[in-house]
């Protein structure tokens, strides 16, 4: 008998309804980093890259391949929670796929001539006779591959949240695994650790203004879940302070995590210590999630609210793109630059998210999917990029690489004139959709800073070109390291995806136009 | 009367098993005097006086106040289904093994890598 029910309290019960079959692919990943968290514990240490590999690739494509499936699901499940619809599956499916080119490039073995790309032991103090220790006994772990697949799962939750509570869940597990890897880089151990701390307290900072607001909403609507906010905005449109009090610290914490002006200072830190394979990892799909995130949060939940929050999110994009686009110039690391240039497209693609238009939301979609993947392309050519010190990230080193490696050279120019819009390439047509919307949507002056904003940019991308193809190859020019087949993979999946998406973008546009909006 | 039965019940179980178990220990367990085992208990360090330098703890500490807590939660999470199990039926068994599987793994991962030794 019950006990509730022996006292004489009746609670209502129903259980709740779960579709697991559109939840399936998140469900996949979560049970892979499960067992790849047993396989660390159990195995022997000598087959567990081999396991670890097969368990990460498998789930992500399995993952991947469930999406196919289940293209034309339009479904708000486990009572409210989760929301998948086509904004959220087309987001999902790009995730995926650039989490399997990170992958390629987190397995990648050939480069560096002591192992991979992580620690020996990352607990180890730098510096300190453990390290030394751990280093010369040859250690490699496979410690990264849970980790990685906890991060991805969290971001393929992360764009179908539909309830704030979750969304921070989906946040924190996203994020969590995303410090620890920061830290992980097997040289420029104490840069790698500053930038794992940094971005750990940042993002613990802006993961409380997020909870806060979400508190501040939930005292105003009575309810976490984004479209019941939304209708208590339209029922009590009169007291809205505490909405937009709570509304204004649930996007600090998102527009921390797309790197927006002035929440941006964690970036250039972050990308430059996180080992490289990472930075392009996060660099892509983090800017996929976030971007989900809060265009659900800003259209779902506070469509109701868009002239307070347009005018804010103007000033937003206008110091994103400007800042992220002149500071870039000043930078010497190139890997610093690209952090900055990060900065710089996510005001781009900010400029689509004010349009809140369907044209504005497909123009993002399509934005980060053909950022994500010049993104990735360009962290696989700095990774190869050596000297005899580790890579090879100052610009300096760079100087004459176009003349003594011609074809990583030009493969690299393609990168820069994507990231800049120059025509043909996929950064093109990604800045066109997104311009055209935000003119549709009759936000031309900040179109026209967002086209200023682009020119300076270009300066610092096409200045790369210069240094590498007309300057005269020195003695302290860096080398190109012949990678195995795991980066060579993830470089000519990312080359071929920004060019063929300049020539020819019309499967995808027509695929994140027919993505519908978000539903409620 | 016969509506806390169960609270009865409940308190005479919870007084047996603590009567059995310091029992047990005293009757199975070895006797080795040390005498760290008479001080005050306080969390493993001398609580006076203070140490130099405001005392620097070993990290290990962390490991294990952070056990504690996943281990702490999880009973936190186990008690409002003892609660309502049987309304919660065949799909609240199924979700909380699924979770306690979960910690369990987080166990063997501790475990394995030997966090549950001290030195």
């Amino acid at each position: 008998m019950n006990i509730l029910a022996a006292v004489g309290i009746e609670v209502p019960f129903t259980l709740p309804i779960v579709d697991y079959n559109a939840i399936a692919p998140l469900l996949i990943l979560l049970g892979a980093g499960v067992v790849s968290v047993l396989v660390e514990a159990m195995l022997p240490r000598g087959s567990r890259r081999f396991i670890q590999l097969f368990i990460v690739f498998g789930a992500l494509v399995a993952a991947l391949a469930w999406i196919f499936t289940i293209t034309g699901v339009r479904v708000i499940t486990a009572e409210g929670a989760i929301a998948i619809d086509g904004p959220a599956l087309v987001m999902q499916g790009a995730i995926l796929v650039l989490a399997i080119l990170g992958a390629l490039l987190m397995a990648e073995r050939s480069i560096d001539p002591s192992g991979d790309a992580f620690a020996a032991r990352a607990s180890a103090l730098p510096g300190s006779e453990d390290e030394k220790q751990f280093t010369a006994r040859g250690y490699l772990q496979t410690e990264v591959w849970p980790l990685f697949l906890f991060a991805v799962s969290g971001m393929v939750l992360f764009v179908s949240a539909n309830d704030l509570l979750l969304m921070f869940v989906a946040l924190e597990v996203m994020s969590l695994p995303l410090y620890l890897l920061a830290g992980m880089a097997r040289r420029r151990r104490l840069l790698s650790q500053e930038a794992a701390l940094k971005y750990f307290l940042l993002g613990a900072f802006s993961s409380a203004f997020f909870i806060y607001g979400v508190a501040l909403v939930y005292g105003y609507a009575a309810s976490t879940q984004l479209p019941a906010i939304a209708s208590v905005l339209t029922a009590k449109p009169g007291q809205t302070s505490l909405a937009l009090i709570g509304m204004a610290l649930i996007l600090v914490g998102l527009l921390f995590k797309v790197a927006a002006v002035p929440f941006h200072q964690w970036t250039p830190d972050v990308y430059q210590g996180a080992p490289t394979a990472v930075t392009g990892f996060m660099a892509a799909t983090v800017k996929i999630a976030a971007f989900g995130a809060l265009m659900r949060v800003l259209y779902v939940a506070f469509g109701g609210m868009r002239w307070d929050w347009v005018p804010m999110m103007w000033i937003i994009a206008i110091l994103t793109m400007l800042v992220g686009s002149i500071i870039a110039i000043s930078q010497s690391d190139i890997k610093r630059m690209l952090a900055y240039s990060s900065i710089a497209q996510a005001g781009f693609i900010l400029v689509g998210v004010i349009a809140a238009s369907p044209a504005g939301l497909a123009g993002a979609l399509f934005y980060l999917i053909a950022y994500g993947f010049t993104t990735i392309g360009a962290f696989a050519v700095i990774s190869m990029v050596r000297d005899e010190s580790g890579e090879a990230t100052n610009l300096s080193k760079w100087a004459g690489l176009g003349r003594k490696s011609p074809f990583v050279g030009s493969v690299f120019a393609l990168f820069m004139l994507a990231l800049a819009g120059i025509p043909l390439t996929s950064g093109f047509i990604g800045k066109f959709s997104v311009f055209a919307a935000a003119i549709a949507s009759g936000d031309t002056w900040l179109v026209i800073v967002a086209v200023v904003a682009s020119i300076i940019a270009a300066f610092f991308y096409v200045r790369v070109i210069v240094v590498m193809f007309f300057t005269e190859p020195g003695p302290q020019t860096a080398s190109v390291e012949v990678p195995s087949v795991f980066t060579t993979i993830a470089l000519a999946a990312g080359a071929t995806v920004t060019l063929v998406l300049g020539i020819l973008p019309q499967p995808v546009l027509e695929l994140v136009s027919n993505a519908d909006l978000f539903i409620r | 009367m016969n509506v806390y039965t169960p609270i009865l019940v409940l308190g005479i179980l919870a007084f047996a098993f603590a009567v059995f178990s310091v029992a047990a220990a005293t009757f199975t367990g070895p006797k080795r005097y040390n005498r760290a085992k008479y001080d005050a208990y306080e969390c493993g360090i001398e609580p006076t006086p203070q140490p130099v330098g405001g005392g620097r703890f070993p990290v290990k500490y962390y490991l294990t106040a952070m056990l504690f807590i996943v281990f702490d939660i999880e009973i936190v999470f186990l008690y409002p289904w003892a609660v309502a199990f049987d309304r919660l039926a065949i799909f609240g068994l199924i979700e909380m093994l699924v979770f306690i599987i979960t910690v369990l793994v987080v166990y063997a991962y501790v475990w394995r890598r030997r966090g549950l030794e001290w030195d």
